[in-house]
């Protein structure tokens, strides 16, 4: 599959006088979890929103799924998202979710949804609103996937659910991915969960875009240099993401391969995603990695 | 052709049919039956009891009122359920209101307040034409059963008119016959959910649909109801007991004098006939070459009446479903 799930350019959007997001050009290629990563009111929402059509751009463009105007008739039958805090009417059973989603929608596949409730061990009969959160997160996942979507959006899909939910929920996010070859891209806060699964990293600041690429290349080319911390100026020409002192010992996040020479007295060592992540985000200014050429979504002929 | 031309991805959208109409009842039902459920009582309670008194009534009509403007008929019949008959036309003025506020309003609120409307408006049936199909089938059941309930009222009010004890344009009973009714209804709804697609709360929403629509029905009984045609100009004294006296004023030699009202009449009177005279104020005023002129709208124009109010607010309703879904196309999240 060789198109952008999601692909912004100039993007921005004011909320009154601020901006929630603003200059956001990125392209999300399909066949990745990919994850959205950024402090609170870092843009993520709104860029999820903007994307499944909820709200509308106020500056530039959003596309989905390979060109099409986010929100279009097209682009709502093509994606499934599940909202923060996994919305469902309260008041109806989950039953009554299932037939209402296979009413909106033009594809659902009914036996798909009874089984992963039946698998989970939520009844058909009990009002949803009398579910625990992390059965509401299920049944609303449940009902996304059920849709048959080429991409699913999760905005901050498992910040209200204890570990062991996580999990589970992450578990079944995977399973779709891999039986369904769906796209998937998420905003989360929990970036130990995000290792697990994510193979796509955006990572917003202050509206902006501050990293995109893959979690592969962005982990093989960071290290982390462990030395002497008064010798940090022999390194001034390295390009240093943040710097972190221990006492007389200094950790610089430097953008190099594994295999790049080490100045004596320095030692190399990788580097997490957690790590790399909270060191971005600790440094707003620094940017890595521009992702790939966007694609134009209209193939040549 | 050439090897190298890449196959255009067919556009799914080029032939993307949308979700048919039709799952929108379904839907509409399954969410909103508990609101179509209250209107169904309310109104259900009040047809019984309607029913009930109004085949009382209609007997004793039957059997005192010949003719039906008899002395026998007052004291038997209108003496004994007059009272009530005007309670009950002034607690419905209430029903279309109430059943605007909790339909209407949290319609949209109740989504936008708990966060649905995330789900809602990223299903493949797309939001507009899922507001739209809500907003259709609810405002046809609101309006259908406020008309059906209405048509009932008129039978029970028809003694009481027959009687003479209430005109048809009384401004407790014209909105609760003919089409009044039903277009009332119809409205409150359609301000109720402009009202919490705005506010987008539901208890805010629902005091501000009866405040606004509180306001209307006053604007509309007290003043725009007498315009709606041009009233008829009569010198007579005696007008039609149908008739709706819109003003009355004294003229002499053909120019305006005073009206017949207020502290001008009064003055006008004490300076003009005296005190102890043995003839009535106006008669008089008459010897004395004032006469007395009436505008009013005769009873004959009540269905004209009722169309026009009908005709403003059923255009009224729709301007405001109209903006609420151009609300939801373009704001929202």
């Amino acid at each position: 599959m060789n198109m952008n799930v999601i692909e912004a350019s100039g993007l921005g959007k004011r909320y009154g006088g601020t901006w929630a997001l603003r200059e956001c050009s990125l392209a999300i290629p399909a066949g990745h979890v990919a994850a959205l990563v950024g402090p609170n009111g870092a843009g993520k929402t709104t860029l999820l929103n903007l994307a499944v059509g909820l709200a509308a751009p106020s500056a530039g463009g959003v596309t989905v799924l390979g060109g099409l105007p986010a929100g279009s008739p097209e682009a709502l039958d093509g994606i499934a998202f599940v909202a923060q805090d996994t919305p469902v009417y309260r008041n109806l059973s989950a039953a009554d979710m299932l037939h209402l989603t296979r009413n909106l929608n033009r594809r659902f596949d009914q036996s798909y949804a009874r089984a992963r409730l039946n698998e989970l061990g939520i009844s058909l009969n009990r009002k949803a609103g009398r579910l625990s959160g992390g059965q509401q997160a299920q049944l609303a996942l449940t009902l996304a996937l059920a849709r048959r979507p080429r991409l699913l959006v999760l905005d901050e899909p498992v910040a209200m659910l204890d570990p062991l939910a996580r999990h589970d929920f992450m578990a079944t996010v995977l399973a779709a991915m891999a039986d369904d070859g769906v796209s998937v891209v998420l905003s989360s806060h929990a970036l130990a969960e995000l290792e697990r699964v994510a193979d796509y990293l955006i990572l917003l600041s202050q509206g902006r875009v501050q990293v995109a690429g893959e979690v592969d290349d962005f982990i093989a080319g960071h290290r982390v240099l462990t030395g002497p911390a008064a010798e940090i100026g022999t390194l001034a020409e390295r390009s240093v993401v943040h710097v972190r002192r221990a006492e007389a010992q200094a950790h610089l996040l430097i953008r190099a391969a594994a295999d790049d020479p080490v100045p004596p007295g320095w030692e190399s060592h990788p580097v997490s995603l957690e790590e790399l992540v909270l060191a971005y985000l600790r440094e707003p200014g620094a940017a890595a990695l521009p992702g790939p050429a966007r694609e134009p979504s209209e193939v040549t002929r | 052709m050439t090897a190298l031309t890449v196959p255009a991805r067919p556009r799914e959208g080029a032939r993307l049919r949308p979700v048919p109409w039709r799952r929108m009842a379904w839907v509409t039902w399954r969410q909103h039956r508990f609101a179509l459920a209250g209107v169904a009582v309310l109104l259900g309670a009040l047809a019984v009891y309607l029913w009930i008194t109004g085949l009382q009534m209609h007997h004793t009509y039957a059997t005192a009122c010949h003719p039906a403007r008899s002395l026998a008929c007052a004291e038997n019949f209108t003496g004994q359920y007059g009272i009530t008959a005007i309670l009950v036309s002034i607690l419905l003025q209430a029903v279309p209101p109430l059943i605007g506020a909790f339909t209407g309003a949290p319609l949209l609120a109740r989504e936008l307040e708990t966060g649905t409307f995330r789900y809602a408006w990223t299903q493949a049936f797309g939001r507009w034409r899922w507001t739209l199909g809500k907003l259709v089938l609810l405002a046809v059941a609101v309006t259908a059963a406020a008309g059906a309930f209405s048509v009932l009222f008129s039978w029970y009010n028809q003694p009481f008119l027959a009687a003479g004890y209430v005109v048809p344009f009384s401004t407790r009973v014209f909105d609760l016959r003919g089409v009044a009714f039903a277009a009332w209804t119809l409205a409150a709804f359609a301000i109720g959910v402009l009202a919490g697609m705005l506010i987008r709360r539901v208890v805010p929403a629902i005091a501000a649909t009866l405040a606004v629509y509180a306001g209307l029905a006053f604007v509309a009984a007290l003043w725009l109801r007498e315009h709606y045609m041009t009233p008829l100009l009569s010198s007579q004294p005696n007008l039609p007991g149908s008739a709706w006296v819109v003003n009355q004023w004294y003229t002499k030699g053909g120019t305006f004098a005073f009206p017949a009202h207020g502290s001008r009449f009064v003055s006008a009177v004490t300076r003009l006939c005296p005190q102890n005279s043995p003839v009535s104020p106006s008669q008089c005023l008459a010897q004395r070459g004032y006469s007395q002129w009436s505008s009013y709208q005769p009873g004959s124009r009540f269905w004209p009446f009722q169309w026009i109010e009908g005709g403003w607010l059923l255009a009224l309703s729709v301007l405001l479903i109209a903006v609420t879904i151009w609300l939801v196309r373009r704001r929202a999240a």
